[in-house]
């Protein structure tokens, strides 16, 4: 499918002259973009470069059985354009996303409101859906919620119980991650990279540790490659066993509740034992990773992985064999896979639909292109079916780790990289515990950041949860909510 | 099965809280580097080799004046411990950080080598809050780590119950704030009504360096640089994110539920 494309193609982890980028008039972009999404190409990215007074649109498209991404962009333009959401929904929120940033305005979009833009003390909300009628009711929740959560706005509509429903506003984390990486890389910036969403620190940095070395023709050492790999399934394994975890104590089932809360942290300690901090700060960093993992701290890890591994099998044990945990989980919060793929779902949360949609194996870069897991996939689209991903991939995440861990890389761990290209845009994916962290970057004349585009995963998926409530109970949210878990601050940026 | 399964499990495992604090606290990783230290008179004349490698500008050295390193706004990367020539600041290994003055994190000045521990909260709020204190978080900006590492005490391994600190769902039930982030504009509003709506006395915990002093995203446009610019703040727990040794610590030595407190008063439970 990739062979006939207009678009640019590159591999993941890999830069491209912006020169080479083709360029058409904004109709004709989204005319192309719209005919590669019918033809099975998934919208990673579509953002705005300003240019002077004007701004171009830049596409990133996955062909994903081809293994391959693509990129395209506009002229330089002003004002209105033809809306991409109308014939493809996954563009809904990019498209909002540059209405607000850049003011370009897609006609025909069906729900042109801001995203994360503020308002004086609060974000500029602006109306929510509203559905009339004498037997509806109005649920308003947050931002500031019942746990120790982040924050966010969901707003309900609700015939009794049933949720018809469900429009989320966010933006209150909204800190200015992008717009500080202008003129970049800062000294900050390898810290606000590893703070996009702190429990995803291993993913968002490796993202933008691999732009560093494709913007500079290289890339990691080998062995920085095989323990970034390392520390990634960590990360899955520790967030997955939590929501897991998660998951029990919102259907009051206890022993796995209290079981996977703690094993979570002993996965996050194994963290702590790599490079000191239970979330993965200070580990990755442009040209390698700044600790090592010396043949004793291996065989520590082994031998603390090994139990926690056993426990967390135990501990989910219990959860699949007790019929009220699957009786509360199924058919609960489904998506269709038909939804799922038209609003661009990713990861876990779209691989509970069936979809066969993972980075690691779809666009292998770095030490997955030696080394994968299976890809987990579960049909039904529930919460049991997410749940259900999850375990999956806590297995296979362990089954990884082990067999990586028996057989270290020699050789150096941190490279010195050459300066970074001039007027070249990069592009690196990898697939974090919620999906596919992008990092696109775009440099100037002098080599320094003139965009640079974050879109988290839960970019993708914060729609599939707002469809996974429709014709649910409104007491089935927090399951439903759970078992996305989704990023507000990967979000709001 | 499971029920037989899952008791015959619990048995076998027995109590998985920690002995801490009446026995010793666990190990902080060892490449964890707790607080540090700044000894300010190891410093070369003129060196500021610290300076331009700190990514939230916390390290300062006027002219004539000792270097000084704000621990409230460090994240703990330990880049300039890498590149101290004469290893004036160093890593101490300690996991204890919270204070209840941001000045008391401010460390180069003699006698101001490392920070001043927070001493415990007057008679009469130990009263009010020692045995029984609700918090109600607000998550304001920030990544959520801290949230992530606040919500671990409520594991069995912390139980974070067995001091009666519990956090509730409504301000109205609580007896302060335990604010992580550093207060997006887009959370002003919602910060300031959910202290409003917390009945006094009420106290306030910043936890993190983004709560602090903004952290790693200090100056930018679209945050205020900590929880004090709208709040007033009783306690400040540095990390980023802290570790949920620090934030008990933090939240134990202000209660005075600590045996070893640096006041050497007797812990209120003894005495009530």
């Amino acid at each position: 499918m990739s062979a006939s494309t207009s678009f640019a193609l590159l591999a993941n982890a890999t830069s491209i002259p912006w020169a080479e980028v083709p360029a058409w008039p904004v109709a004709e972009l989204v005319r192309r973009t719209a005919g590669e999404l019918t033809r099975g190409a998934r919208l990673c990215a579509w953002f705005g470069v300003p240019e002077g007074a004007e701004t171009r649109l830049v596409a990133v498209l996955a062909f994903d059985a081809d293994n391959t991404l693509a990129v395209g962009r506009s002229a330089p333009f002003t004002g209105a354009y033809p809306a991409l959401t109308t014939t493809h929904p996954q563009a809904h929120l990019f498209e909002r996303e540059v209405w607000e940033q850049h003011g370009l305005a897609p006609e025909g979009h069906p729900w042109l409101k801001p995203v994360r833009k503020n308002n004086g003390n609060a974000p500029a909300n602006g109306e929510f859906f509203r559905v009339d009628g004498r037997e509806v009711h109005e649920v308003a929740v947050g931002p500031v919620h019942a746990g120790i959560i982040e924050p966010g706005h969901f707003r309900f509509q609700c015939a009794g119980e049933e949720v018809l429903h469900l429009e989320i506003a966010l933006g209150y984390q909204h800190r200015g991650v992008e717009e500080a990486l202008a003129g970049g890389p800062h000294l900050a910036t390898m810290s606000q990279m590893e703070t996009v969403a702190g429990d995803t620190t291993i993913a968002h940095a490796t993202a933008h540790a691999t732009i560093m070395e494709s913007l500079a023709g290289t890339e990691a050492p080998l062995r920085a490659q095989w323990l970034r790999a390392i520390a990634l399934e960590l990360e899955r394994l520790a967030n997955h066993t939590g929501d897991m975890g998660a998951l029990a104590n919102d259907v009051a089932f206890l022993p796995t509740s209290s079981a996977c809360g703690k094993i979570r942290g002993d996965f996050l300690n194994l963290t702590a034992l790599v490079c000191g901090n239970r979330f993965g700060r200070g580990l990755v960093r442009p040209g390698g990773c700044r600790h090592d993992l010396e043949p004793e701290r291996v065989a520590q890890l082994l031998e603390r992985l090994k139990p926690a591994l056993a426990d967390t099998e135990q501990a989910v044990a219990w959860f699949w064999d007790a019929a009220s945990v699957r009786a509360r989980f199924e058919n609960v919060g489904t998506v269709f896979p038909a939804q799922a793929s038209e609003i661009g779902m990713v990861g876990p949360a779209a691989r509970a639909c069936g979809l066969v949609r993972d980075v690691r194996y779809d666009h292998p870069a770095g030490w997955h292109r030696f080394a994968q897991a299976p890809v987990a996939v579960w049909p039904s689209g529930d919460v049991f079916a997410r749940a259900r991903v999850r375990s999956l991939e806590i297995q296979r995440s362990g089954q990884y780790l082990c067999e990586q861990l028996a057989t270290p890389v020699e050789g150096d761990l941190r490279s010195e990289l050459p300066p970074p290209a001039p007027e070249t845009l990069a592009v690196a994916l990898v697939e974090g515990w919620r999906g596919e962290v992008c990092h696109v970057a775009l440099t100037d004349a002098a080599g320094r950041f003139r965009r640079y585009k974050i879109i988290d995963p839960s970019f993708h998926n914060w729609t599939g949860l707002a469809l996974a409530l429709r014709g649910t109970a409104i007491s089935d949210f927090p399951i439903c909510n759970k078992s996305f878990n989704l990023s507000y601050c990967g979000f709001d940026l | 099965m499971f029920v037989l399964d899952t008791i015959a499990h619990r048995l076998k495992r027995g109590c998985e809280t920690m002995a801490y604090p009446k026995g010793p606290a666990p190990a902080l990783p060892d490449r964890h580097g707790g607080a540090l230290k700044v000894d300010a008179t190891k410093c070369a004349d003129g060196c500021t080799a610290c300076v331009p490698v700190c990514p939230t500008q916390a390290i300062a050295r006027p002219d004539g004046k000792p270097v000084a390193l704000d621990l409230g706004r460090c994240i703990f990367c330990a880049a300039c411990v890498d590149v101290c020539p004469p290893k004036a600041i160093t890593q101490t290994g300690d996991h204890r950080m919270a204070v209840r003055h941001r000045e008391d994190l401010v460390l180069g000045e003699p006698g101001q080598e490392q920070v001043r521990l927070a001493v415990a909260l007057d008679e009469k709020l130990r009263r009010l809050f020692g045995r029984s204190l609700r918090l109600r978080q607000v998550s304001a900006g920030g990544c959520a780590a801290c949230e992530a590492d606040t919500n671990v005490l409520g594991t069995i391994g912390w139980d974070l119950g067995r001091f009666g600190i519990q956090f509730v769902a409504s301000p109205r039930h609580a007896d302060g704030l335990l604010i992580t982030g550093p207060v997006t504009k887009n959370m002003e509003l919602a910060l300031q009504k959910t202290y409003a709506a917390v009945a006094a006395p009420k106290i306030v915990i910043a936890v993190g360096a983004c709560a602090i002093a903004g952290g790693p995203f200090v100056g930018h446009a679209q945050v205020h640089n900590g929880a004090s610019a709208i709040v007033p703040v009783d306690l400040f727990i540095p990390g980023c994110p802290p570790h949920p040794l620090t934030i008990l610590d933090g939240l134990l030595r202000m209660l005075d539920r600590l045996e070893e407190t640096p006041r050497g008063c007797k812990a209120l439970h003894s005495t009530a």
